[in-house]
């Protein structure tokens, strides 16, 4: 160990190849990053035509009854989709970590369900499902004479982002739960301490962290989504004012670059609170000579009730899926519990007529992809295996990206790259690369976490081994440290292609002709037109798939490295 | 707990007949054990020997599937946990993260609702007791491991437990801190009178601060003594190898009694005294220290042998020596410009009877 320190030190800082690459991934992230976003700011911050600072923007958006009702939507339907999230993973939760519950791959799988498919694709079936006038509440009005408003309204928007997005919640959840000691729970015990008051003491205490970071996540996904609220014509919430201001009233409107300030905010404020919140969780993990939570076995019926808890949830979240199917395959689907007959027709439709959109989306997502783990390569050897001076910030930089939602993102390109136009005349804003650009800032910071733990499971003396061999810097990252790191270099591209296969937010504002447009676009306007709906259900099936399918792989890949590892 | 304050009198911890399995695997097999009231008594053996088993099922976080825990006579069987009046030391402290120090050291007493003044006022004795007061606003996360020991003993204490548990309480220490913290431990377990069991696999942390040992292998209780019992005494091979660096060796008894003698090897014997014990099966033990190296001195046997190595242990060389098909750790006391025996020098290893043992498993 010293003496590997020793050679370290004695080894010139950096090399003139690692300090180019650093400034080339800086200017990449300035360019298509910093620049646009802080346009967004800057524009939101002076006066139209003199380009002065004012606050005369945020004055106004904040007289205007329809803005300060969209923020007050906005944050409604956030924090009531972090309750009702809560309230499904819960019970998941505890059942998976307190008990011995036979079910509990069933909630395992169950937390991956929903994520496999952005909430905007089943949003509309759904109406089918849980609208006024869909197959529950028709059942509902003939037995028992009433209605339930799932989708009327914000209700609507609650109920998709819930169902969709409590896997953050169980996820990290449970995580803290089973991470909780045995020996907490004991030593309380053993001082006194049981029933109620130990888990109000020490287990809601101790399990907070993680609940306060999965719901503060939920909550900023949910504030920031653009397309699921669109899609059930729910205008009045910011993320759909700042677009429908831009693509109506155009780019040079103030009132689209404050609205992305205050999610810009919002969403800064809601990561902040979630790092607070894990900042304290490492000391509460689990220590040496101790044990995960005190598991309890079930009795017989209380494990029926378990198992009637998860297969209702099951149920529940599979439904956008169920709906989905329905309707791409239904002739006519409407007043009716099921539909009336059924089709391919629509995947005929979709495959004569759309096949361009899944052109473009592979074609994009592809290069997204690609984009994404180089550049997460990159910044993972710059900064663990690098002396370089501010090398963190290229990390940091990177991860910022995920405080930018998309529709901020989309609308800091317009503005930044509309103005710069290439020879022939066409703006840069208007060509199919910046989707693609958009698309890989997106998602770099997922790459760039997977990147991460790929280099770092990589002992530097198998680096140092080669170096001691005569290899030079560069030729140790391609002959060792790349294939060392292969399995988790495709498992971040897979994570990155397929979210961004199905990624919306950003892509509807660059969106500029239809011949350039991905999938999840083609599904947005499928969406628009009542008889588009059977075309659009099933592109979106199509969707699924396609992302379902990237996602077993990247397990697979994933589960395949880890058995490697033990093997090792 | 003050030391002014008068305490109730320690209690007795009787353990009758215990058994327990996880599974098919016998964990406790039949164990008895009477510990004194006010004693310090170590639970010593080697991981996985059940000890910590034991200890849980005292603090009731373990069933037994038969047999009883009388503490001051009475059956704790039917009581949970948090009503045994038990406290236990956690082996990995379990101080709680989100309480400072103070909350922590008070959870106890609030669970016993008592009034807030005497909460504080018992709060800042247990502190005091072993010197963190001034570290009571602080979290857990932000000291050493020694102070969260000792703030896991304080809010262990701060309940006035019939009986004290420490599951391996120097475990999570540095070595070079653990012989001041283990010689704290029995000055506040003295102070406190208060009825002691400690957990350990270290023999040495046993030996120096518990007044009786049970020692534990496989489930079963060995034997049990003072250290110096157990270190002169062994009651079985496992017990000689256990505490301290022992010669054991095999062969046969020859003759009978009272011209009974052991054959390390053809024509190697050593002469069995009268008094002593040597069932059939036997091996002869005896520590380093009781051999020498050289001439026999009178009353001494005499074992021919080859010197195979030796190392330098400061206050002693430590010779290895064949005798037969044997090898025997005999230790020298060093003195400075003595001459030291040659490696492969034919040599002679001079062993009083009277301080050898024969012992079966």
């Amino acid at each position: 160990m010293t003496l590997a320190l020793g050679a370290r030190r004695g080894a010139p800082a950096t090399t003139r190849g690692q300090r180019a690459l650093a400034v080339a991934i800086g200017l990449f992230l300035f360019a298509f990053l910093v620049l646009p976003t802080a346009t967004v700011v800057f524009v939101a911050f002076t006066e139209k035509g003199t380009g002065q600072f004012t606050l005369v923007n945020f004055v106004d958006f904040f007289r205007t009854d329809l803005f300060v009702r969209s923020f007050w939507n906005s944050v409604y339907v956030s924090v009531m989709s972090v309750v009702w999230a809560s309230a499904l993973a819960l019970p998941l939760a505890i059942l998976t970590t307190r008990f011995a519950f036979r079910g509990a791959v069933l909630i395992q799988t169950l937390g991956f369900v929903p994520l496999v498919m952005p909430p905007f694709v089943g949003a509309v079936a759904m109406q089918l499902l849980f609208g006024r006038n869909g197959s529950v509440n028709l059942l509902l009005d003939d037995a028992f004479g009433f209605k339930i408003p799932f989708m009327e309204g914000l209700n609507g928007v609650i109920f998709v982002q819930s169902l969709h997005y409590f896997p953050f919640i169980l996820v990290n959840l449970s995580a803290s739960l089973r991470n909780i000691d045995r020996a907490m729970e004991e030593a309380a015990q053993n001082l006194g301490s049981s029933g109620f008051r130990l888990i109000r003491r020490i287990v809601v205490p101790l399990a907070m962290p993680g609940f306060v970071a999965g719901a503060s996540l939920v909550f900023v996904k949910v504030f920031d989504d653009l397309a699921t609220p669109l899609l059930l014509n729910v205008k009045e919430m910011l993320a759909p004012q700042a677009y429908l201001r831009v693509s109506s009233i155009g780019i040079a409107d103030p009132m689209g670059y404050v609205i992305s300030v205050v999610l810009i905010v919002v969403s800064v404020a809601a990561m902040w609170i979630s790092a607070l919140a894990l900042k304290d969780r490492d000391y509460a993990t689990v220590q040496r000579g101790g044990g995960g939570l005190a598991r309890r076995s079930l009795t017989g019926w209380e494990s029926a009730l378990g198992y009637a808890v998860v297969i209702g949830i099951l149920l529940l979240v599979l439904s956008p899926h169920i709906a989905l199917f329905l309707l791409s395959i239904a002739t006519i689907w409407s007043f009716s519990p099921l539909p009336d007959a059924y089709t391919l027709a629509h995947y005929n439709r979709v495959f004569a007529e759309s096949s361009l959109y899944i052109k473009n989306t592979l074609v994009y997502a592809s290069i997204a992809g690609l984009i994404d783990v180089v550049i997460g390569t990159a910044i993972a050897y710059l900064v663990l295996r690098t002396k370089l001076v501010g090398r963190q910030w290229l990390d940091w930089a990177a991860m910022a990206a995920l405080a930018v939602p998309g529709v901020v993102l989309g609308i800091g390109y317009l503005r930044t790259f509309y103005g710069i136009s290439l020879p022939d005349g066409t703006p840069l804003a208007a060509l199919w690369i910046t989707i693609v650009l958009a698309l890989a800032i997106r998602r770099l910071p997922y790459a760039l976490r997977a990147c991460t733990a790929a280099l770092q499971q990589i002992s530097i003396a198998l680096e140092e081994a080669a170096e001691n061999l005569g290899a030079t810097k560069a030729r140790t990252v391609r002959r060792v440290v790349v294939p060392l790191m292969t399995g988790g270099l495709l498992a971040g591209f897979v994570t990155s292609f397929s979210t961004a296969a199905v990624e919306l937010s950003a892509t509807l504002m660059l969106v500029q002709s239809n011949s350039d447009a991905p999938l999840a676009y083609g599904l947005y306007v499928f969406m628009q037109s009542s008889n588009g709906r059977g075309p659009g259900a099933a592109l979106g099936i199509i969707a699924v798939l396609l992302v379902t399918v990237c996602t077993l792989v990247s397990h697979w890949i994933v589960e395949r490295r880890h058995e490697g590892a033990g093997n090792r | 707990m003050t030391g002014e304050r008068s305490r109730p009198p320690a209690v007795a911890v009787e353990i009758r007949g215990v058994n327990l399995s996880y599974g098919i695997t016998r964990v406790l097999k039949d164990v008895h054990l009477d510990i004194r009231p006010g004693e310090l008594f170590a639970f010593l053996g080697p991981s996985g020997c059940g000890k910590t088993t034991l200890l849980r099922l005292i603090a009731g976080f373990n069933v037994a599937d038969s047999g009883e825990v009388l503490i001051d006579g009475r059956d704790i069987a039917s009581l949970p946990p948090w009503k045994r009046d038990v406290g236990m030391v956690f082996q990995s402290y379990a101080l709680w993260p989100h309480l400072t120090v103070r909350r922590n050291v008070a959870f106890g007493l609030e669970e016993r609702r008592l009034p807030r003044a005497e909460i504080d006022r018992r709060v800042a004795a247990a502190l005091d007791l072993v010197g963190l007061g001034h570290l009571a606003e602080r979290r857990p996360s932000q000291l050493s491991g020694g102070q969260q020991q000792r703030v896991a003993v304080a809010r262990t204490i701060a309940i006035e437990p019939k009986v004290l548990l420490l599951d391996e309480p120097l475990s999570n220490l540095d070595a070079k801190m653990r012989a001041d913290v283990r010689r704290e431990l029995r000055e506040l377990q003295q102070r406190l009178g208060i009825t002691s069991i400690f957990v350990t696999h270290d023999q040495e942390e046993a030996n120096t601060i518990s007044d009786r040992i049970a020692v534990i292998n496989d489930g079963s209780v060995q034997q049990v003594g003072t250290p110096m019992e157990l270190y002169q005494r062994p009651a079985n091979l496992f017990v000689a190898g256990f505490l301290g660096t022992a010669n054991i060796i095999d062969g046969r008894i020859v003759g009978s009694s009272p011209d009974r003698a052991f054959e390390i090897a053809p024509g190697i014997r050593l002469p069995i005294p009268a008094e002593a014990e040597a069932p059939p099966g036997a091996k002869l033990v005896f520590r380093p220290q009781a051999a020498r190296i050289g001439a026999a001195r009178p009353g001494q046997s005499s074992l021919p042998g080859t010197v195979l190595d030796r190392e330098f242990l400061g206050p002693t060389v430590r010779y290895g020596v064949r005798v037969g098909d044997a090898r025997l750790a005999v230790d020298v006391p060093f003195h400075a410009g003595e001459p030291l025996a040659e490696i492969g020098a034919e040599t002679t290893v001079g062993l009083s009877p009277g301080t050898a043992l024969w012992l079966t498993d």
